[in-house]
């Protein structure tokens, strides 16, 4: 490792400069990410420089590049933005660069469990936790007054929300497209039935096994096809992923909604923009994820980025140094508050700034702390996209038979004996 | 030519044997010579050709006789014809094959019929309009495939489309029509934007058919009183049929390989899977370097077996389409 990096000062030291420049593979967002490049490269003072450089939109496409330069061994990788689902996958292949171990305790210190085991594998930390999201269950405040719900205790169940869409003729906004979105309702669901879609996730391609042909893949099954048959999406339900569903949910016949907070700033700003009407703020609610029973906790989805070192990088000792100062809790703050996307850090949810400009900072930190992760494990890509193809689209879906099916389709694909 | 070569030497023969060796003796000299010159201009470019084609292909094959996952690189084995027989005997893949096939003859009907008809309007427009015409239907054509799905996407998604509130009138569509939550109005959008893309490009292969007839031909059939339905089927598609055959086979084969329409409208959702678009999935996906060879080499080999109907089965003449004599 020293020889390495010597060898990378050297290298550099011909260089403009001399000052090592560290990449860092961002998702897109609203420019936080790279606010924070910035800062960090001043605060470095000439140690290294952080340039950022823009992955796909999509989760799944993001992965592909990633895992297709990392395969070809870049070495231009320093630093990169991931979506917690396909760390395992990048991990197992030895594309992550071993966090060292006087650092593994600053990236673990006061973060929420949820965002702590998505940056995990095999027990040990192999990211490090930057953000951390969480769906909420959205409510326009005259629907739920009407329907004599009462979402400010908590506890609703996706039967209240269906019942109280079918009398007012309301649309519900699910993820129904053929995407990650799909997956990661489904996932929420059979948690929140007690089951777990993959129940031995750090198995072989050849073991694994799954869970969805279960008393809790059927009640999730029954609700997405009660959902989809009745025509409670509405007509878009088939194509609409979050950005439809808030639409959805802006319109008049917007009812309840299953989303990120993003859709909180975006509504915000619409309003400001002069796009939508003042008294819809008023008229939005806020709640935890809806449950599956009544006596069952709400397992809301978890997602969130954390950030990974490239195994290739000549950089990794200032990589890890730069992870330091971008995953700071300030910093965590600072971007909640320009890109709506929340800490995974408990201490940045004191800071008095975030109650301001989220007032629903407070039910998100508790969600974060009920949320369960996607499946971890290193065919989650297979996972999700046999999912798709056997639940997909949802007024398909049957309990009887569709868990069934999807259980099939996907353990062959993974033993290679189909396609997907 | 070289029947006139052959009649000078047997004349030259008759005169003069030992002229004539003389004469053999240098005409292959510069025979050869032409053949060199043949070689070393387009060598280079053959080489290039090799570089980027067949030695992707041969590294497919021998790819696709592999499990190989891109990333667990320790556990590759060799698998023979394995990932073959996976392949071929998948419905995935057949459906697939199927639905491209579908697309292929529905798109290429379409476009031989419209481009005809673009063809016969640019070759008969006066000719101050002439350029502004062939500007206007060649426009489509310019533009990126990838532009041209996403503007046909944006027109017809449910949320931000035009077209349902445009159409509302015609029985079937309206307001809540989702063009993109069903194969067969997702296929008819796909076949739409690819037939607006495409027919330009066959409506020009025809258009130059139709400039080589001479118009000699017409003239007397017309003179003989032949009705304008009489021209077109006697004189005219007859006279380019070397034309016709190969802008079908180049469309057909062009329309096999579809992939960004379906790529950006669909992405194969509702049974509108093509075999690019599973290639892609199996291997840029999914990462499966074997597997997603081996439908790589079966698309492949689908395009020569088109290739070979249509020469061997339609008589295609490449050289006859360029007005090159046999």
């Amino acid at each position: 490792m020293a020889s390495m990096s010597l060898l990378a000062l050297t290298a550099c030291a011909g260089g403009d400069e001399g000052t090592p420049t560290l990449s860092w593979y961002t998702n897109p967002d609203a420019g936080g990410q790279a606010a924070i490049a910035a800062s960090c490269t001043e605060a470095a003072d000439g140690a290294y420089r952080i340039e950022t450089v823009s992955l796909p939109r999509e989760a799944a496409s993001q992965r592909e590049q990633l895992a297709r330069r990392l395969a070809a061994k870049d070495a231009s990788i320093d630093l990169m933005s991931l979506d917690p689902p396909y760390i395992p996958e990048l991990a197992e292949a030895g594309f992550l660069a071993p966090i060292p171990e006087d650092k593994v305790e600053v990236f673990s210190e006061g973060v929420l469990e949820g965002a702590l085991a998505g940056a995990s594998w095999r027990d040990e930390l192999v990211t490090a936790p930057f953000w951390a999201n969480t769906q909420l269950l959205w409510y326009r405040v005259s629907v739920a007054e009407e329907a004599g719900l009462d979402l400010e205790s908590g506890a609703v169940t996706w039967e209240q929300l269906i019942e109280a869409a079918t009398e007012q003729d309301k649309l519900l906004a699910v993820q129904g497209a053929k995407a990650e979105s799909f997956m990661v309702w489904v996932n929420a669901l059979v948690a929140s039935a007690g089951g777990q879609i993959v129940t031995d996730p750090a198995a072989d391609s050849e073991t694994l096994q799954l869970g969805l042909d279960s008393e809790a893949g059927r009640a999730a099954a029954e609700i997405v096809g009660r959902i989809g048959s009745e025509g409670l999406g509405g007509p878009g339900m088939a194509t609409a992923d979050e950005n439809a569903n808030l639409s959805t949910f802006q319109s008049d016949s917007g009812s309840f909604m299953v989303n990120w907070p993003f859709v909180w700033p975006a509504t915000v700003s619409a309003v400001e923009g002069g796009t939508l009407e003042e008294p819809l703020l008023d008229d939005i609610g806020w709640a935890l994820y809806p449950r599956v029973t009544e006596d069952a906790e709400p397992a809301p989805p978890l997602g969130g980025i954390n950030l990974g070192v490239g195994a290739f990088s000549e950089h990794t000792d200032l990589a890890y140094e730069a992870l330091e100062c971008i995953v700071a809790p300030e910093n965590q703050v600072e971007y909640f508050i320009s890109d709506g996307n929340p800490p995974s850090n408990e201490a940045a949810y004191d800071d008095p700034q975030l109650a301001e400009e989220f007032p629903m900072a407070e039910t998100i930190r508790e969600s974060l702390e009920l949320a369960v992760p996607r499946p971890q494990t290193p065919y989650y890509n297979e996972l999700s996209i046999g999912l798709q193809e056997t639940w997909y689209p949802a007024s398909s879906v049957d309990p009887e038979t569709t868990p069934v099916e999807a259980t099939d389709k996907i353990l062959s694909v993974l033993r290679g004996e189909a396609l997907l | 030519m070289s029947g006139g070569r052959g009649r000078g030497a047997a004349v030259a023969a008759e005169q003069d044997s030992g002229r004539d060796e003389a004469a053999t003796a240098a005409r292959s000299d510069r025979a050869k010579a032409e053949a060199r010159l043949g070689w070393m201009l387009a060598g280079p470019a053959f080489v290039v050709m090799l570089a980027v084609t067949l030695y992707p292909i041969l590294q497919a094959v021998y790819e696709s006789l592999f499990k190989f996952r891109l990333t667990a690189p320790d556990e590759r084995s060799f698998v023979g014809l394995g990932n073959y027989g996976v392949v071929l005997s998948d419905p995935v893949f057949l459906r697939s094959l199927a639905v491209t096939t579908g697309i292929m003859i529905v798109t290429v009907v379409i476009e031989v019929v419209l481009g005809f008809a673009l063809a016969l309007v640019m070759h008969r427009a006066i000719k101050s309009l002439r350029g502004v015409l062939r500007t206007a239907i060649l426009v489509p054509y310019g533009i990126i495939t990838v532009v041209s799905a996403f503007a046909w996407f944006y027109a017809f998604d449910i949320n931000s489309g035009f077209v349902n509130s445009w159409f509302d009138w015609v029985p079937g569509i309206d307001e809540n029509l989702n063009w993109f939550a069903d194969t067969w109005t997702s296929l008819a959008v796909i076949i739409a934007s690819e037939v607006w893309k495409t027919t330009p490009f066959i409506s020009l292969l025809l258009l130059a058919g139709l400039a080589q007839i001479p118009t000699e031909l017409e003239e007397a059939a017309s003179v003989d009183g032949a009705t304008w339905w009489q021209r077109m089927r006697r004189v005219v598609i007859p006279n380019m049929k070397a034309a016709i055959m190969v802008a079908v086979l180049f469309r057909a084969l062009d329309a096999f390989r579809i992939f960004d329409n379906v790529f950006i409208m669909t992405n194969g959702a509702h049974g509108t899977e093509v075999l690019s678009l599973l290639a892609y999935k199996t291997s840029i996906g999914r990462l499966e370097i074997g597997m997603g060879s081996a439908i790589s080499v079966l698309l492949f080999l689908c395009v020569i077996v088109i290739c070979v109907i249509a020469i061997k089965l339609f008589k295609v003449d490449l050289a006859g389409a360029r007005g090159e004599q046999k």
